[in-house]
Order: structure tokens, then C-alpha cells, then sequence
């Protein structure tokens, strides 16, 4: 009888102890997610002024073409998956992983007709377990990544499609809606097609400085970066808050199984103690 | 004096936001400089230092990274990968890009890409030098 009550305290000390870990993640995610929303909405106006720009440059002059607005039939398609690089964030990866697989195995019939990008460790390390065309990888990003530390991956999708390598670019990630909810979200990146104004009401006739089709060659690369950036803020705000809960569950869970346990251990005490008077009693009676 | 609001946006996140009487730029056709009232403009930037002037007659200096800028008769935008403030830059890290970038230039093995060591490198010496002609 001892022995299974050292047992029980032994479980509950265990289970504290995680609960103490799953808290402290906790916060430690609530307040990253905090700093990865602000970082998203800095990045908003940015974004937003790209966006004006080359939608008022292809409203002023629509015979300036460039190959990155032009959709070419598809021969193999470029993926860009992000995900976390560590675990413990709740099914975070597995959606996304599981929505670009089912969408590539609907799409494609061999691995030739198309590669992934992919971001963060997790995802990265799935597809190549699974011997997916995997031809370029970023692990090791820090929580609040800048925009320089995603740059050479953006260039390179953005490269890839400019030299041919494949002729549209889609991206999957978690698009943060609110704290409990994260959708997985595809997004087509290249070419661009859906050139709208972020700003209602703007039709600015601009002057290009030396000309429209110059100013493209630049924009359009900077445009679809930033888009590509503008995914990666985004999945990570999902990313802590999918930890976040995650771990508040887990707390959750551990607190729970803590007063369980507690139960047991009482009533296993309890049985103990009946059980030793038991004995005493009886043994008295014995010797009347 | 009339004056124009201008407001330099980077990825992450708006760099500086004032009026001023003047921008001067250096785009990839040449130098501008831009009153208020001017007419819409768009144009590419260099690497290079942009200069914002004040009613009062002071300046302030930006160190820009490429992008471009955006010109409205009552409003200026630049956008740029990466932009500074003089008083901001860190010029430590600013010469540590430079020693970078250097030693991967002169690094012979192919996995280097080399436009790319070049525009740091540029960057960094842009930064280096906007600190010190005007900190």
C-alpha cells in the first residue's frame, strides 16, 4: 500500500513539474505573439503602398507587359510551404502539411512537375522524408524574422520563376484570423493576376521616371518579395498563437490529471490509515 | 512656406514620417529633388543617401537600401527593403556588413552569390558613409 502511494506522489510531482513547463510556454508564446501581430501590422502600410503602386502603374499604362504578369501554361509549379521549425504548437504544422500534400497529389502526377520551398524545420524535414522535391529550405529563423533574413529565399522563388524553372508560384501557410483560429490559407503569388488598389478610389496618373517598363523591373521582383514576407509575418503570429494554445491545453490537461491524481491519493491515504486501525483493533481483541 | 508630407516605409515597418520642404533623391536616372506640388512620379532609387529638408532649413539624411519612390503633389513615399535614419544607423553592425560582404567577395568558391555579396557590400558602405557625414 506504501509503495503505490509513493507512486501516486511521485505522478503528481511529475505532472507539477509539466504544468509548470506548458505554463511558462504559455506566456512565453502569448507575449512572442503579441510582438508577431505588431510586426505584422507594421508591415501592413508597406504592403498596402506596393500594392497602390503597381496597380496604378498597370491601370496607367496597360500595354507595358512584363513576364511576371503574364501567365504562361503551366508545365511545373513552385511551392512555398511555411511552418515552425520546432513542435509543441498544436496541429499548426500538420495542417499545413497535409493541405499542400493533398493539393499536390491532386495537381501532379510525378515528382518532376513541381518543387517546394519550404520554411522552418518541420515541414522541411516532412517532405524530404517523403522523397517530395524539396530544392531549397530556411530553417533556424528567429521569432521575429526581418525582412533581410527571408530575402534570399524570396529571390531565389522569385529568380526560379523568372528563368523558367516552373511557371506559377503558390503559397501555403497559416493565416492568423484570431488567437484560437488559423486557417490554412493557398495564395498564388506569381504570376500576378488579381491587381487591385489597396486603397479605394486611387488613380493616380504617374509620370515613370525613366520609364514604366523600368520601374516593373524593379517593382514586381520587391512586390512578389514582399508578398512572400508578408505570408511569413503572418504564419508566425499563427505559430505562437497555436502554441499558445497548445500549451494552454496542456495545462489545462495537467491540472486536471493533478486533482485526479490528488483524489486517488487521498482515498488510497484514507485506506491505509482504515486499514492500520483495522489491524490494531483486531490485534487488541486478540489478547482479551 | 509650403511644405509636403513625406513618410519612408521599409518590410518592417515605417522608418520616419514628417513635413518637409524638400526631398532630394538619387534615382537610378539621376539625382531629383522634389518641391511640394509636384506631379505623380514614380521612380526606382539607388543605394544612396536621401536627403529630407525642413522648413526651418535643417536636414535630416536617409541612408536608403534601392526601392523607389512615390511622388504625389501632397504627399512623397519611399519604399525601400531597408532604410535608415542617420542618427540610427549602427555603425558597428554597418562595418561588420562591410567586412562581411568583403570577405565574401573575395571568397572564390561558387556558392557565392556574388550580385547579392555586392548589393550588401553597397549597402553597408552606403551606411557607413550617410553616419559619418552627417553623426
Amino acid at each position: 500500500m506504501a509503495k503505490n502511494l509513493r507512486d501516486i506522489k511521485k505522478r503528481i510531482t511529475a505532472t507539477q513539474k509539466t504544468g509548470h513547463i506548458t505554463k511558462a510556454m504559455q506566456m512565453v508564446s502569448a507575449s512572442k505573439k503579441t510582438r508577431a501581430e505588431e510586426n505584422a501590422k507594421a508591415y501592413v502600410p508597406y504592403m498596402e503602398k506596393v500594392q497602390d503602386v503597381v496597380a496604378s502603374i498597370a491601370a496607367a499604362a496597360p500595354d507595358v507587359t512584363h513576364p511576371m504578369l503574364v501567365a504562361r501554361p503551366v508545365k511545373k509549379t513552385g511551392y512555398i510551404v511555411i511552418g515552425s521549425d520546432r513542435g509543441l504548437a498544436g496541429p499548426y504544422n500538420a495542417n499545413v502539411i497535409r493541405e499542400m500534400s493533398r493539393a499536390i497529389q491532386e495537381r501532379h502526377k510525378s515528382n518532376d512537375e513541381y518543387v517546394i520551398l519550404s520554411i522552418g524545420r518541420v515541414p522541411t524535414e516532412y517532405f524530404k522524408r517523403h522523397g517530395m522535391n524539396v530544392v531549397d529550405s530556411v530553417v533556424g529563423l528567429p521569432d521575429q524574422p526581418s525582412f533581410a533574413q527571408i530575402k534570399q529565399i524570396a529571390r531565389k522563388a522569385v529568380g526560379m520563376f523568372a528563368d523558367g524553372t516552373y511557371d506559377e508560384l503558390y503559397m501555403y501557410y497559416n493565416h492568423y484570423v484570431s488567437v484560437i483560429s488559423q486557417v490554412v490559407t493557398e495564395k498564388k503569388v506569381l504570376p500576378i493576376t488579381d491587381l487591385a488598389p489597396a486603397t479605394e478610389g486611387l488613380h493616380a496618373t504617374y509620370e515613370f521616371e525613366p520609364s514604366a517598363e523600368a520601374i516593373l523591373e524593379v517593382l514586381l521582383p520587391q512586390y512578389a518579395e514582399s508578398l512572400i514576407y508578408g505570408a511569413l509575418l503572418d504564419a508566425k503570429a499563427s505559430e505562437h498563437a497555436a502554441r499558445m494554445t497548445a500549451m494552454k491545453t496542456a495545462t489545462d490537461n495537467a491540472n486536471e490529471l493533478i486533482r485526479t491524481l490528488t483524489l486517488e491519493y487521498n482515498r488510497a491515504r484514507q485506506a491505509s490509515i482504515t486499514q492500520e486501525i483495522t489491524e490494531i483493533v483486531s490485534g487488541a481483541e486478540a489478547i482479551k | 512656406m509650403s511644405t509636403v508630407q513625406v513618410n519612408i516605409v521599409t518590410p518592417d515597418g515605417p522608418v520616419y514620417d514628417a513635413e518637409v520642404a524638400m526631398v532630394i533623391a538619387k534615382t537610378i536616372s539621376g539625382e531629383i529633388g522634389i518641391l511640394p506640388g509636384h506631379i505623380p512620379l514614380v521612380a526606382p532609387l539607388e543605394i544612396s543617401a536621401a536627403t529630407l529638408k525642413f522648413p526651418d532649413g535643417s536636414k535630416k539624411v536617409v541612408a536608403v537600401g534601392g526601392g523607389f519612390i512615390e511622388v504625389r503633389p501632397d504627399k512623397i513615399s519611399i519604399l525601400s527593403p531597408a532604410a535608415e535614419v542617420a542618427e540610427n544607423i549602427d555603425i558597428a553592425r554597418a562595418k561588420e556588413a562591410k567586412r562581411r560582404a568583403e570577405e565574401r567577395l573575395r571568397s572564390k568558391s561558387d556558392d557565392v552569390d556574388f550580385k547579392r555579396a555586392e548589393i550588401a557590400l553597397k549597402r553597408a558602405i552606403n551606411r557607413i558613409k550617410v553616419y559619418e557625414e552627417n553623426v
